[in-house]
């Protein structure tokens, strides 16, 4: 039983950079732009946030140099993307490649360092619940403000103009531009939550989950994120659900080597990419059920 | 506020200068950078563009470089003419490598000298299945070929961490990751005694004229452009879209396995944990510098072998990790964008 509370809670802890980075490519996809530079801002942000934490002593200030720097990047993005409305694909692409390059050149003064963070806080009274306590209130801080952030992009998203316009500059730019919305700066301001949600992610990673800075080592986390803004059909509680379904998986190869099972440690680190790819091609099988949800103007450039 | 005004026309002259533009912007930009980081920029760029061009052993090793990154980079502007966003070039290279390893290592010791040819098929095999993946995802079940054959990257990468840890590993190897050195009969045989240039530059120059007739001068190569330019022009043309994922990603797949198959049976001459420094993604940025044309791909890649070889040369000319690499690739790509942007768009002062 106490086994069980554990798995469940190692789940969730390697669920939360998914369901950070997944709920900031949401608001960003919702607003009509596909960012592919997720994976290299969620590593520039590792670095970044490791190297911050690591100086400071404060995990704090290595989360907000995190998200920082990842909005920093998304900067980059939305002056090629938006402001000079290149190829949404090739740019995001390039800010992956540039990410990976930067932070393996900027991190090399960090690799073999370690930071002495807790990684687990116990909530008052709940913790000493038999099983629960294990299971749900023994995490870091994020995995709770994870869940409390997919809520409010939920609630934003669904139940406010804020949330009605970013919908509205997806589904039609040319109907928000006419109406008088500024379309590009609504989604540079998209694109940047996008920056910073991934920059929470890739300092979680490099400050709490791992804790140690490794070069690429957000090891694809980034695509998945994309790939469960599609699997989530852009609606941000499944994004949750999937988020937390691909941090089981990771948590099954961790469990299945703890049992003893003899399969070499590779061949299980390969399952959550096989999970993508088979999740993917489930969820996409009906074209029409992925452009019904899709937004409308997803990866298409405007300018006015 | 500058703004931007479309062109009525793409520029031609714009075509050609932005990667000319982009080379400038990346200059500047790594000038900037060793400065920043406290180094002479006039021997910083000198290690990058001058040092390796200096002696006849370097112009060999950027011969050496430029195999996989040409031959990638092909199959990529293939796929990305017609608009297939194939990503995965890097793990089509790598199961190349596995496969052209595996038969490699199946050679006996009274193999003809002819078993190389049958090693670099075993490659072309290897790279060609594993696009095939992704080709029949996308075909069958509407899967994103990006994520899909990015995804496909990672499992490759694994897959031979795993073969080279396992099953694969010389048992005589002091307990290293490696795999038994290939005999001499599946090497691809070396061009010039002295450097460590193969006859895999002259296939590539033979895969160039293919890959050029076959863009320029056939039908299938004409269908897959109309898909890339027109999508609908091409649907109402009756020229299937299917068509076009299934060609774009199979020939990737084999050049890239291709290339593969060259660096084990090559340079390296047995599996290692790490066959590609980033070729496969390194040959995106080819790809497009060379504006998805064969020609300009070979000066691309030949820009990119040398950043290859600076980054290589910078730890010990300059003591700056050779890291600095893919920091000017992803400079490279990113000034690219912005210079293409002047193809469509003129800027207005107002």
């Amino acid at each position: 039983m106490e086994q069980l509370a554990a798995l469940i809670a190692a789940t969730l802890s390697a669920g939360t950079p998914l369901l950070l980075a997944g709920i900031g490519l949401l608001v960003n996809e919702r607003s009509g732009v596909l960012n592919l530079g997720a994976e290299g801002m969620m590593l520039i942000a590792a670095a970044a946030g490791f190297a911050v934490g690591f100086h400071t002593g404060n995990p704090v200030a290595g989360l907000a140099a995190g998200a920082l720097a990842g909005v920093l990047f998304s900067l980059i993005f939305s002056a090629l993307a938006i402001g000079l409305a290149t190829n949404q694909y090739a740019t995001g692409l390039a800010l992956t490649l540039f990410g990976a390059g930067l932070s393996a050149f900027a991190g090399l003064a960090y690799v073999g360092k370690s930071v002495p963070f807790k990684s687990t806080f116990e909530v008052p009274g709940l913790s000493a619940l038999p099983f629960l306590g294990t299971a749900f209130f023994k995490l870091h801080p994020m995995v709770y403000l994870a869940l409390a952030l997919t809520g409010l992009v939920a609630w934003v998203l669904a139940r406010t103009r804020a949330g009605l316009v970013i919908r509205a500059v997806g589904e039609s730019p040319e109907s928000a531009h006419a109406i008088g919305y500024p379309v590009r700066l609504i989604r540079v301001g998209a694109v940047a939550f996008g920056g910073a949600c991934c920059g929470l992610a890739g300092a979680y990673l490099s400050l709490v989950y791992t804790p140690l800075w490794v070069e690429g080592m957000v090891a694809g986390r980034g695509w998945i994120a994309l790939a469960l803004t599609t699997f989530a059909t852009w609606r941000p509680w499944r994004i949750a659900l999937g988020a937390y379904l691909f941090g089981s998986v990771t948590m099954i190869q961790f469990a299945l080597q703890a049992e003893g099972v003899e399969i070499a440690s590779q061949l299980l680190s390969m399952l959550p990419y096989i999970a993508t790819i088979v999740v993917l091609a489930l969820i996409s099988r009906n074209p029409a059920f992925i452009r019904l949800n899709m937004p409308a103007s997803l990866g298409k450039p405007f300018h006015p | 506020m500058p703004r931007l005004e479309a062109r009525p026309a793409p520029s031609p002259l714009m075509g050609y200068l932005a990667p000319v533009l982009a080379l400038g912007l990346t200059v500047v930009f790594g000038t900037l950078l060793f400065l920043a980081l406290g180094k002479s920029p006039v021997a910083g760029l000198r290690v990058f563009f001058v040092t390796p061009l200096e002696t006849l052993r370097g112009w060999s090793e950027v011969g050496l470089k430029m195999v996989p990154l040409l031959l990638c980079a092909l199959g990529l502007a293939i796929c990305y003419r017609s608009n297939v966003w194939n990503i995965g070039a890097e793990g089509q290279f790598v199961v190349g490598g596995i496969a052209a390893g595996g038969v490699a290592l199946l050679a006996g010791a009274d193999a003809p000298r002819a078993y190389f040819v049958i090693v670099l098929a075993g490659g072309i095999v290897g790279g060609l299945a594993w696009a095939g993946v992704t080709a029949f995802l996308r075909d069958r079940f509407n899967a994103n070929e990006i994520l899909v054959s990015l995804m496909l990257t990672y499992v490759g990468g694994l897959l031979l961490i795993y073969l080279v840890n396992g099953p694969w590993k010389d048992p005589k190897g002091f307990n290293f990751p490696y795999s038994k050195t290939f005999d001499a009969a599946a090497m691809v045989p070396r061009l010039f005694p002295g450097t460590r240039l193969t006859w895999g530059i002259v296939l590539a120059v033979v895969v160039l004229a293919a890959v050029w007739l076959f863009l320029a001068r056939s039908k299938a190569g004409f269908r897959l452009a109309v898909a890339g330019h027109a999508p609908l022009a091409a649907r109402f043309a009756g020229f299937s879209a299917r068509e076009g994922i299934w060609l774009s990603l199979l020939l990737c797949g084999a050049l890239a396995g291709l290339a593969g198959a060259l660096e084990v049976a090559g340079p390296l001459g047995q599996l290692t944990p790490q066959i590609s420094p980033g070729y496969g993604f390194a040959a995106i940025i080819v790809a497009w510098l060379g504006r998805l044309h064969p020609g300009g791909c070979v000066f691309a890649a030949f820009v990119m072998a040398l950043i290859y070889i600076g980054g290589e040369l910078s730890q010990s000319r300059l003591g700056l990790p050779a890291a600095i690499t893919g920091v000017f690739q992803g400079m490279l790509l990113l000034a690219l964008l912005t210079a293409d942007t002047f193809i469509h768009y003129r800027v207005r002062w107002r």
